[in-house]
């Protein structure tokens, strides 16, 4: 079967791979009909997540049709299409049991503080991802949904990640009636941030980000604020002028590791790998927010340390709250938001490729070329 | 401190009662440790196990971990020198910084092994498309053409290096 094949840092092509096969009683396979290419790919892409080995295929946003099920699935069966969370979990563990499906226990041998995520390097299970023909798909009695008749596959799969991760933001932010919040970074989840931030009941939200084109985006879709942290002296001066020098009510880090605006931490996390990313867009948020305030984080950083203001942290006496996104948990309430028309997932892919031209959307991607927001691969010619 | 001036209303503040779906999910009770104090269920530390994953590949595993967990991923076993790095690395816990940068160290020796599997197999890895070139002739020429002229300046004046050192 075809299949992206990481070959190191900035490199992907496709390659020829051998078929998934059922390697325990709870796993299905899928034919894959949408895949996407996530922001935190690109970390993956950029080398900067540990033990991402050479010859892995990325992809942990995908959709499809069941091809085979092992002997202990009882809920699904060949031919069903699907969404599929892009956390692996047992849904009997400790933290299943809590709601904390991005945190099972079973599922991820190398790491204790990494859930089970497909296509994310072994420190996250060494899992081969989505980005191919087909996958195998652990714990298939308990991740993937059914896609209703209703609904358009383009939706079903930013329902895997990006409109979850984005909900989930908003939801840890605590935001209360009126609240101004403001968001750091305007990619698909950025995005997603402020459209849920308004379903909490958000009085201001205010997005910002170093690319027009996005900025342009999430005004209309969120709609939102926006502002380019490029063009202000000082995003922190800044935000404590619009709201009366006292600080955002909440402040969400939709960025992680590979944040621009500012030069250190782009030698210190990017370049030399010294910090476990950039991490200006939580420095910002952090200081952004006022005192008592809440800071929610699902931009992806590494697992070493980073270089932040933790002493603002503890004087300001802020609430910092930070997952992946519990996919299973949210899916039933943000599939009704996408029925009654108050999420438009697909409003945000930008280009559909094929997934022999993986590489050319990596790239693309990557280098936010041709106004790019959410590429989407198409294996199986979508079918 | 003086309080800084208040900035005139933003041209495009917005009205939050015209966003469509404006406080469907406000929820007053949310609490910060939402939904880890929702303990309805909770097994505790000994909860029934799935089905253990049986392999022929070696796994491995944090040794922060009591057991193995049940399933996981079998994608590109360790081999190689990168292989003897990544077993060593998990030697120290997810808390040591070694365990970590011996990952990442790992991680480039398997890049050249990577080449080499290639050429062992006949097949020479077109970088450039590996790169996305395609992309970035059609969407940033000009760009591709800044690279390509650094890229041979670079070359020109370590050759250069090359040659005086040679004299």
């Amino acid at each position: 079967m075809l299949a992206m094949d990481y070959r190191g840092p900035y490199r992907v092509r496709t390659t020829d791979k051998p078929m998934p096969r059922v390697e325990h009683p709870r796993d299905a396979i899928v034919r894959v009909t949408r895949s996407c290419i996530c922001g935190s790919d690109l970390h993956l892409y950029h080398g900067m997540v540990p033990d991402t080995r050479v010859g892995m295929t990325f992809g942990h946003e995908f959709c499809g049709v069941i091809e085979e099920v092992g002997a202990e699935v009882e809920n699904l069966k060949a031919g069903d299409t699907v969404l599929v969370p892009f956390n692996i979990a047992c849904g009997q563990c400790h933290f299943c049991r809590q709601g904390l499906y991005g945190n099972c226990h079973e599922a991820n041998p190398a790491a204790t503080a990494v859930g089970g995520i497909y296509g994310y390097s072994h420190t996250a299970g060494g899992y081969d991802g989505g980005q191919a023909e087909y996958v195998r798909v652990p714990y298939a009695d308990v991740g993937p949904v059914k896609i209703p008749d209703w609904m358009d596959a383009d939706d079903a799969v930013l329902l895997t990640d990006v409109v979850p991760t984005g909900y989930q933001a908003a939801e840890m932010a605590g935001i209360q009636r009126g609240d101004t919040v403001v968001i750091f970074g305007a990619g698909p989840i950025g995005i997603m941030a402020a459209r849920c931030a308004w379903l909490f009941g958000a009085g201001r939200v205010i997005v910002f980000d170093h690319l027009d084109y996005r900025l342009d985006f999430v005004r209309q879709y969120g709609p939102a604020e926006v502002y380019n942290f490029r063009e202000v002296d000082d995003v922190v001066v800044f935000m404590k002028k619009t709201t009366d020098g006292l600080g955002a009510d909440v402040a969400i880090d939709a960025v992680g590791g590979d944040a621009k605006g500012n030069a250190l931490h782009t030698l210190f996390g990017v370049k030399l790998k010294a910090e476990a990313g950039s991490a200006i867009a939580l420095h910002w948020a952090i200081n952004s927010v006022k005192k008592g305030g809440i800071v929610s984080i699902v931009g992806v950083y590494g697992p070493t340390g980073n270089m932040v203001p933790i002493g603002n942290v503890l004087n300001k006496g802020l609430t910092i709250r930070a997952n992946q996104a519990s996919v299973k948990r949210l899916l039933p309430r943000l599939i009704e938001h996408v029925r009654e028309g108050r999420i438009d997932p697909k409003a945000m892919i930008t280009h559909r490729v094929p997934l022999e031209e993986v590489a050319d959307a990596y790239h693309l991607f990557a280098a936010k070329l041709d106004g790019c927001i959410k590429p989407v691969l198409i294996p199986n010619g979508g079918r | 401190m003086a309080v800084p001036a208040r900035r005139p209303a933003a041209p495009n503040r917005i009205v939050p009662a015209e966003v469509l779906g404006w406080g469907v999910d406000a929820e007053p009770d949310n609490d910060p440790t939402w939904p880890m104090r929702d303990r309805a269920g909770d097994p505790g530390p000994h909860w029934p196990r799935p089905a253990l994953q049986r392999t022929e590949v070696k796994i491995l595993q944090s040794i922060e971990y009591a057991r193995r967990p049940a399933v996981f991923g079998t994608a590109v076993p360790p081999r190689g020198l990168s292989g003897v790095v990544r077993r060593a690395a998990f030697r120290w816990s997810e808390s040591s910084w070694l365990h970590w940068l011996l990952l990442m160290g790992a991680d480039r020796v398997n890049v050249i092994e990577g080449v080499a599997d290639d050429l062992a197999k006949a097949r020479i890895p077109n970088i450039p498309a590996e790169m996305g070139a395609r992309a970035e002739w059609a969407h940033n020429r000009g760009g591709l053409f800044r690279k390509i002229a650094v890229a041979g300046a670079a070359a020109a004046v370590i050759a250069a290096a090359i040659r005086r050192r040679r004299v």
